[in-house]
């Protein structure tokens, strides 16, 4: 479909040439911050939450709340990324580098599968969880997090689409395989990179 | 080889499969309400989608600047060789202004689809659509399609509307359909008033197995929230939230 062109169409939405770059192909930027859930929103307590590291691991793990918030706590700066299009540019979200995490577990496979309160799964190399490139957040933009946006923990691993930070989530499991999650499974593409526009499955 | 080389070539057939841009051309335009309009497009590499689905529509500026977003599909798969998607009008959108301001019959435009295996009906019964809005939209394409393949089938519509101007679809809103209008009903209204309540699902169908609701992020979840307090387990509620899609 090259060349194509939309007859009487011009740019109207104006993004600062500073922030543009930032923006992947189809994205366009947003300065709320959207809510896309497959269904009900989950009431998780902080009483009840955990998080936990199992499957192939050199040992199991889990964190109460409490444990959790004596682990080691950064501030995040990033850009976020929903595969809906929008992107929110210059973003903050406060947790627990999963490096952090992982390393108390010993991963003895490639894939994990990050699974949340509500039964929502979502898959991911172990490569794009390490080395400061995925947290546990509790807090955004220096607030709790809300719970639509998936309070009191999700997953932050702003370099993938943002359906793979799952959201209420309770922990991750090492496998020695890849196994597609719940929008995997459901027409969205296995790995979702942004800038490879990778949203859907033939992509 | 040369048995082979002996054969006239084949000739390219473009791959019908998901995910593959094309350009399709719009035969109709329905003004639905002063906000929502319905394009009827043609699509070359059509195939059929589940009620439920979305396509993607991208705009290519001259100077190569693009817009892209996400629409759900209103028509039935029956109707083939061509999909309906309503849009609505959000004032500093980029796509859905170009939609109403200037697209006209006849006019082509890049879509790719049907995308997405969720909130999709495939059939499950007895079954009850909640839709605030254009929320109304997917589930359109569930009733149009119930209506042309199981018209005996229990589905029923709750659709959440302000005033009776903003009814999507208001002409086959039948007995399937129960409205309640949230700020003005029409004159002589004598059905539901006001936001979504216990006694209007309910009303609607309290026995169903499935629940699909769309619409705003809010209404989304009073509506869950509705449900569940009723005692509905929420793997059996399915919901699509508006993101911005202007």
């Amino acid at each position: 479909m090259n060349g194509f062109v939309s007859r009487g169409f011009s740019r109207r939405r104006q993004t600062p040439e500073e922030l543009a770059d930032r923006l992947p192909p189809g994205q366009y930027a947003e300065a709320g911050f959207p809510v896309l859930t497959a269904g009900p929103t989950p009431d998780v307590g902080t009483d009840a939450w955990s998080f936990r590291v199992d499957g192939m691991v050199g040992e199991e793990r889990a964190w109460s709340w409490e444990e959790f918030h004596q682990l080691p706590f950064e501030t995040v700066p990033c850009d976020i990324h929903c595969v809906t299009k929008w992107s929110k540019l210059g973003t903050s979200f406060g947790g627990v580098s999963v490096d952090t995490l992982l390393d108390q577990a010993e991963p003895l496979g490639a894939y994990a599968m990050a699974f949340s309160y509500g039964g929502y799964t979502a898959n991911l190399p172990i490569e794009d969880l390490t080395d400061g490139k995925a947290w546990v957040v509790t807090e955004h933009e220096g607030e709790p997090l809300p719970r639509e946006h998936g309070g009191p923990a999700r997953l932050l691993v702003p370099h993938l689409y943002f359906w793979k930070s799952a959201k209420w989530v309770a922990g991750l499991r090492v496998m020695d395989h890849d196994e597609p999650g719940f929008w995997e499974s459901n027409g969205y593409h296995n790995y979702g990179d942004p800038w490879k526009e990778q949203r859907y499955w033939t992509d | 080889m040369d048995r082979l080389a002996s054969q006239a070539p084949l000739t390219p057939v473009e791959q019908r499969a998901p995910g593959r841009w094309q350009v399709g051309t719009v035969t109709s335009i329905k003004q639905e309400t002063p906000r929502v309009k319905s394009f009827r497009i043609q699509l070359p590499m059509w195939m059929p989608h589940l009620p439920g689905q979305h396509y993607d529509v991208r705009l290519t500026a001259p100077d190569g600047y693009r817009a892209e977003r996400s629409y759900s599909v209103a028509s039935s798969p029956l109707d083939e060789g061509e999909i309906e998607l309503t849009i609505d009008l959000l004032a500093d959108g980029e796509v859905s202004p170009y939609f109403h301001e200037v697209v006209v019959q006849g006019d082509q435009v890049e879509v790719r689809g049907p995308f997405a295996s969720y909130f999709v009906w495939r059939g499950e019964a007895p079954v009850l659509l909640v839709g605030g809005g254009s929320g109304v939209v997917p589930l359109m394409a569930m009733l149009r399609h119930r209506r042309r393949t199981m018209p005996e089938l229990e589905m029923r519509l709750v659709y959440s509307i302000r005033s009776a101007e903003d009814v999507i679809y208001a002409d086959e809103l039948g007995d399937d359909a129960v409205l309640t209008f949230t700020r003005e009903p029409p004159d002589g209204w004598t059905g539901h008033t006001g936001r979504i309540d216990g006694s209007l699902i309910a009303d609607a169908d309290p026995d169903f197995g499935v629940a699909f609701i769309c619409g705003s992020n809010g209404f989304v979840e009073s509506a869950s929230e509705l449900m569940m307090q009723a005692g509905v387990a929420p793997e059996r509620i399915r919901t699509e939230r508006f993101g911005p899609t202007g």
